[in-house]
């Protein structure tokens, strides 16, 4: 439904594959528990994570609506970006990680041997704490995403990269300068790129850790305008140690704390009226 | 004397000791390369180059064994390029880390360290002997190639470990498979590295004479080689058979030689290290 939806907005043939065309298996449960599908995106349940003998995420549930922003906040170490990780699978690279539990988006259990990372990744797009471009041009960036599904039409690549870069809100500063490296960029406008990149793949799940932390106040609020702009699209996860960002632009709010998740809820209510103590002694700042 | 000035005394006197290494090492590379100069420039001039050996000092050129060298470097380098960058990523990329990885890690280093000669021995056996090449190019860059190949496996193998991880990790973010993030991202982000190793490696090999008249490689060639089966002389070889001759005559084609061979290696090392400094540029 979502994918759908996307490309439709998008105005454009969907080429990346859904997610329910990723298992071809389609067992009578996942038929039962369809009305769950329409109202959440994402679901986490009883998840634990261990590096080694370390156990960096316990016993974890939790729902996530489509087209919301979520915000994941908590103090160093409590194992935020561990646990965003866990949706694009990229803690796979971890050799001594280990996982446990469910975790389904569009009702697929994401870690079923069955599934293929590639197309869950397009599915799911990720933009990192430190703007990561490639040693290549600002069009490269772009279209690479579209490079790798193999698609070769110039003048597609061309519409998508454009449609990618105006929704990202950096056409207008280069256009006129496609070709030169995204290392030209200011910090700002490479990290805009990276989520152009990542929109230009078409995910219906956007996945951001901290990434403002690097940027300075002005670029910060470009992207977090942005952010909220692609709310309407998207469903966003951010990781984010700034607490007036997550109160600005979160729908939700989920607090971690040494690997364990405190509590969730609308942001407002997190930030007005916390049921936990710890909840409320972290983001008034007395600890943390 | 306090302790401070103890120390600063020791300071500088370790300083002086240093200078005086670095002046030793250089005063000899400079009496060296100037006497070779001395010996040497005015025997070289367009005829030097493009005549061939002659029983005459002053008839002799140099034109069959630096055909013999471009012959060898170019054959060495098409043999030893795919081979080992190939290697390379294998071991960095894909090979679990295991006992028999390290083992191979081992090996390799090792490799790096054996003696040249030994590997002229390897070469005879192999190329000359089993595989039937006879004396030829292409029986002489094989063994080179064995000779370069830890060196350029080495080189690649730190090149790729200096792509930052994170270009890595936004290329899997959008869907690529190891593969394509190799190819299209990770090789391109190490090429400068690679291409330095290689060309260092090329440099060393053009060098080399004792694996090469081990397997075969002749002093007096009347031709320079047609094709990668026929016979061949090199540059250090010609170097070594003119240097042996009591005439004052070959002692400066051979010093002129010389000033041939450190051009060329010179050449490859300024290449070279142009090569890795736009690249370390362009990694930041
Ligand atoms: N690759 C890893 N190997 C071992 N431990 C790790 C690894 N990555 C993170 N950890 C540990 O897991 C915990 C959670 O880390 P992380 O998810 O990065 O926290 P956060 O993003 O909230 O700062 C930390 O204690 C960290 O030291
Ligand atoms: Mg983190």
């Amino acid at each position: 439904m979502e994918s759908r939806f996307i490309s439709e907005i998008n105005g454009k043939k969907n080429y990346s594959n859904t997610m329910s065309d990723m298992m071809s298996e389609k067992t009578e449960d996942a038929k039962t528990e369809a009305p769950i599908a329409e109202k959440y995106k994402l679901q986490t349940k009883d998840v634990n994570v261990f590096y080694g003998d370390f156990q960096a995420i316990k016993d974890i549930s939790m729902n996530i609506k489509p087209k919301s922003i979520t915000a994941f906040i908590g103090p160093s170490g409590c194992g935020k970006s561990t646990f965003l990780r866990l949706f694009n699978r990229m803690n796979d690279y971890i050799e001594d990680f280990k996982m446990e539990g469910k975790i389904k988006i569009d009702d697929k259990n994401i870690y079923k041997d069955k599934i293929q990372l590639e197309q869950l990744r397009k599915e799911v797009g990720m933009v990192f704490q430190k703007p990561n471009p490639f040693p290549k041009s600002i069009f490269e960036n772009v279209a690479y995403g579209l490079k790798i599904q193999g698609i070769k039409d110039k003048k597609l690549i061309a519409d998508r990269v454009e449609k990618a870069l105006v929704q990202a809100d950096l056409w207008n500063e280069v256009k006129d300068n496609l070709s030169k490296s995204a290392l030209t960029l200011s910090g700002g406008q490479q990290q805009r790129l990276c989520i152009a990149r990542t929109l230009a793949v078409e995910p219906s799940i956007i996945l951001m850790d901290e990434p403002t932390s690097a940027l300075d106040p002005i670029s910060t609020a470009k992207i977090e305008e942005l952010i909220h702009h692609l709310k309407q699209y998207y469903t966003i996860i951010i990781v984010t140690h700034n607490m007036q960002q997550a109160a600005r632009i979160s729908d939700y709010t989920a607090f971690f704390y040494m690997g364990e998740l405190i509590e969730f809820d609308k942001t407002k209510k997190i930030f007005t009226n916390p049921e936990k103590k710890r909840t409320e002694n972290y983001i008034t700042g007395r600890f943390g | 004397m306090t302790n401070v000035q103890k120390n600063r005394l020791k300071d500088q006197l370790f300083k002086f000791w240093g200078i005086a290494c670095t002046l030793i090492g250089l005063v000899l590379l400079v009496i060296f390369i100037g006497g070779i100069l001395i010996d040497g420039l005015s025997r070289i001039d367009w005829a030097f180059i493009t005549d061939l050996p002659s029983r005459k000092a002053e008839k002799s050129g140099i034109w069959t064994p630096l055909m013999g060298s471009v012959w060898i470097l170019v054959l060495t380098a098409i043999i030893s390029f795919p081979i080992s960058v190939a290697a390379g990523v294998y071991l960095e990329e894909y090979a679990k880390k295991n006992r028999l990885s390290a083992l191979l890690e081992i090996n390799i280093s090792n490799l790096a360290g054996v003696p040249s000669i030994i590997y002229g021995l390897l070469g005879l056996e192999v190329f000359v002997r089993i595989m039937n090449l006879g004396a030829s190019v292409l029986a002489g860059a094989l063994t080179l190639s064995l000779l370069i190949l830890p060196i350029i496996i080495v080189a690649t193998r730190e090149a790729i470990k200096a792509v930052p991880g994170s270009i890595r990790d936004a290329s899997y973010a959008l869907g690529a498979s190891k593969w394509q993030t190799i190819w299209n991202q990770v090789l391109p982000a190490s090429s400068g590295g690679i291409l330095t190793g290689v060309i260092l490696a090329l440099s060393r090999a053009v060098g080399e004479a004792a694996p090469l008249i081990i397997v075969g490689a002749l002093a007096y060639v009347p031709f320079a080689p047609q094709g990668p089966l026929d016979q061949f002389s090199v540059l250090p070889i010609q170097i070594f058979n003119w240097i042996s001759r009591p005439q004052q005559g070959f002692i400066d084609n051979a010093a002129a030689a010389i000033i041939i061979l450190l051009l060329i290696t010179f050449i490859m090392n300024g290449i070279a290290v142009y090569f890795r400094n736009k690249w370390q540029k362009k990694l930041q």
